[in-house]
């Protein structure tokens, strides 16, 4: 017969990885699912996606430019910096919070239907997501705004991306596994967000770090995060924006081997979900 | 040709008895903490408190091709343990089961829908939950609607649903699954008798169409009209298999053996105080006719007898009657006497049709001068009350705590003669 299942203790083997490929179909309701749930019975819906981003934008460049009157890049609007890094900060920041707290979001699930538990955390993506492409298409609308013309870097955007995706899932995904047993994850989570946010050059340039601290500066660009979002900021701003091609082997090397080990931890612990949630 | 073969499985969970005694105030949780954060070197103490529990052990079996399967067994036997391994929900923690064909289980009806969600959207989120492809759920999709009686209401958000409603979508799309093998829990326990007898004709066509069907039920008639063969299980042991008329008498004599007596006879060692202790307990049910199982018509005593202590005792007695998932039914209490030390003996009759079918749990408290507990014995007795029907076709499990026998009729006032 086509389908013969082998149930034993420590989980499925080999035909985990096409049975999550025969189940793509779910993958994608799930995040329809998690999109079109996210803004009901909200009076603004999907407009908080754009107020949200606006106004964190706002706030940042009035403290960082007019109050503490710190440089941007050359040539660069200080609005303009900001949301670029916001941009690609709230990609990271949506799918990597989403992808820690979906196992526990879908406990239902998780005590009552099989399928690959993979697919839960990679549907939670889909959020985070959705929330980039709105900040994108506003960072857009500002670009115009100021004149500002769009760089040829642009082609690497998408290698950013992946990069971000990896990272937040890498990261994401030992969060969520560790949530199924001590929901101070969920406590963490935000906090990290939050720290990051102001560790990360999105309200202010690398540039700046380098040069007010340099002897920090080395271990500054180790957080994988700073390669991201330079690069990301470079795509779309230009060589104006500063971008520091050393800052991305620590982000290959972390994200890539996060990615690989937490991808084998949860497939190691997967299945005792149901027992401890 | 066998479909399912389960060899020797056997499922353990650890108990921590830790979370047993729960704080009731935020200052008895902070002490607990330091308390817990003091003792921790004491490993001795930690593993105590931790306990394994075998929900199934070495359960072997073998499921042929469009088999109708009834599982019967008490509360706790591994009934659903069972069930969470073969849907590949838990891992079984030795032995091995393989499977053939398409499974789909149906644990809960309804699982995964979104109360946000209108009811078409959650007939595809359900659906591809359940393991259908879009292709699958578009080509059901009016059969489902139909089946399930709610097409005013498919763009409505299901938490607007009622209760019926929202169990009828449940079943409906669990319905037109097309698995190989199909695996049920009590999902008869809801809808009303209209949907139920729906629900049991096509449960009836899933297993005519060569399909096989694993159906867990506390309710014997069901599984009796619906399965070919029946499971027994009890305490994680698979303790007979076999035509289910030969497996329901089995499982109703055994209901009978168990123990319905408790006695102590040595003062020292029974259970009790200084002040108290008991002597016996024993619940004596008047069978009728030559049935040897307790069912709902069955009249009862609770029978015990315990040694009192103290001399001149103002002593009076309070009997909680607990449901098993812990709620108490009733309390009776005895007025307060006086007696001298010795032997103590009551009685406490319960009526038939006054129970309804499940387990209970009997315990008793020896309080003295009407107000200081002097003893409670928790879990004193336990015991369980088989269903019984008569003149209806409802199989679902009757629903509340008791089942009285009360005066409730209908007449026809005043009738209407089409002329």
């Amino acid at each position: 017969m086509a389908y013969r299942t082998t149930i034993k203790a420590g989980g499925s083997g080999a035909d985990y990885w096409l049975d999550l490929w025969r189940n793509r179909q779910l993958l994608w309701i799930l995040s329809k699912r998690d999109i079109s749930v996210r803004y009901k019975q909200t009076l603004l819906g999907i407009a908080w996606s754009v107020v949200r981003p606006l106004m964190t934008m706002l706030v940042m460049a009035t403290v960082f430019s007019l109050v503490a009157k710190l440089p941007p890049d050359p040539n660069i609007p200080y609005p303009l910096m900001i949301l670029g890094g916001l941009t690609i900060w709230t990609f990271f920041s949506g799918a990597f919070s989403q992808v820690s707290n979906s196992i526990v979001l879908n406990s239902n699930l998780v005590s009552k239907v099989y399928f690959p538990r993979l697919l839960m955390p990679l549907s939670a993506v889909a959020v985070g997501f959705i929330d980039f492409l709105i900040s994108l298409v506003l960072f857009i609308g500002l670009s115009f705004f100021y004149n500002y013309l769009p760089s040829p870097n642009i082609i690497f955007l998408p290698f950013f991306l992946v990069l971000t995706f990896i990272s937040a899932l890498g990261f994401g995904l030992f969060f969520s596994v560790i949530n199924v047993r001590f929901r101070d994850i969920a406590q963490l989570i935000p906090f990290i967000v939050q720290v990051g946010m102001y560790a990360c050059p999105i309200a202010y340039s690398t540039r700046l770090v380098r040069d007010s601290l340099p002897q920090y500066y080395k271990y500054y660009i180790m957080n994988p995060a700073v390669g991201i979002i330079d690069g990301f900021k470079w795509c779309l701003l230009g060589d104006n924006s500063y971008f520091d091609p050393n800052s991305l082997y620590s982000t290959l090397i972390v994200s890539i081997i996060a990615l690989f080990l937490s991808v084998m931890y949860f497939r190691k612990q997967e299945n005792t979900f149901v027992d401890y949630i | 040709m066998h479909v399912i073969t389960a060899e020797n499985i056997s499922k353990k969970y650890i108990i921590d008895h830790q979370g047993t005694r729960k704080p009731t105030s935020f200052r008895d949780a902070v002490s607990d903490t330091f308390d817990q954060f003091f003792t921790k070197k004491d490993k001795d103490a930690a593993s105590n408190r931790k306990e394994e529990f075998w929900a199934l052990k070495d359960v072997s079996f073998s499921i042929d091709q469009g088999d109708r399967i009834g599982i019967v067994g008490h509360n706790g036997a591994g009934k659903s343990t069972l069930l969470k391994i073969l849907s590949r929900i838990t891992d079984p923690t030795t032995g091995q089961v393989t499977i053939d064909g398409r499974v789909a289980s149906l644990l809960e009806v309804g699982t995964g829908f979104h109360p946000e969600l209108t009811g078409r959207e959650n007939i595809f989120l359900n659906g591809a939950i359940l393991g259908m492809n879009k292709s699958e759920i578009k080509q059901s999709f009016d059969a489902i609607v139909d089946f399930a009686g709610v097409e005013k209401f498919l763009d409505t958000p299901v938490k607007r649903y009622s209760s019926g409603m929202y169990v009828r979508l449940g079943f409906a799309i669990a319905a037109h699954l097309e698995p190989e093998i199909m695996i049920i829990d009590e999902v008869l326990a809801v809808g009303d008798a209209e949907f139920q007898k729906k629900c049991l004709g096509k449960m009836r066509d899933v297993s005519e169409s060569g399909r096989t069907l694993l159906f867990v039920s506390h309710n014997l008639t069901a599984i009796q009209a619906l399965c070919n063969k029946s499971f027994y299980f009890e305490k994680g042991k698979l303790l007979d298999q076999g035509e289910t008329s030969h497996i329901v008498t089995t499982y109703l004599s055994r209901v009978s053996q168990k123990k319905l007596e408790r006695q102590w006879d040595d003062v020292n060692t029974a259970p009790g105080n200084d002040q108290i202790r008991v002597k016996s307990f024993k619940l004596v049910p008047d069978y009728l006719d030559d049935l040897m199982h307790i069912d709902v018509r069955t009249s009862m005593e609770i029978q015990f007898e315990f040694w009192n202590m103290i001399d001149d005792a103002q002593l009076n007695l309070s009997l909680h009657l607990y449901s098993y998932t812990g709620e108490c039914i009733f309390n009776v209490g005895t007025a307060s006497q006086s007696f001298a030390k010795g032997l103590i003996s009551g009685t406490l009759e319960i009526p038939g049709h006054f129970l309804n079918d499940g387990s209970y749990m009997v315990s008793i408290m020896v309080v003295k001068d009407t107000s200081s507990v002097i003893y409670n014995m928790e879990e004193a007795l336990t015991f369980d009350v088989e269903d019984y029907r008569e003149g209806v076709t409802w199989y679902g499990k009757w629903p509340g705590y008791i089942r009285p026998q009360l005066n409730f009729s209908l007449n026809q006032a005043e009738s209407v003669v089409n002329g």
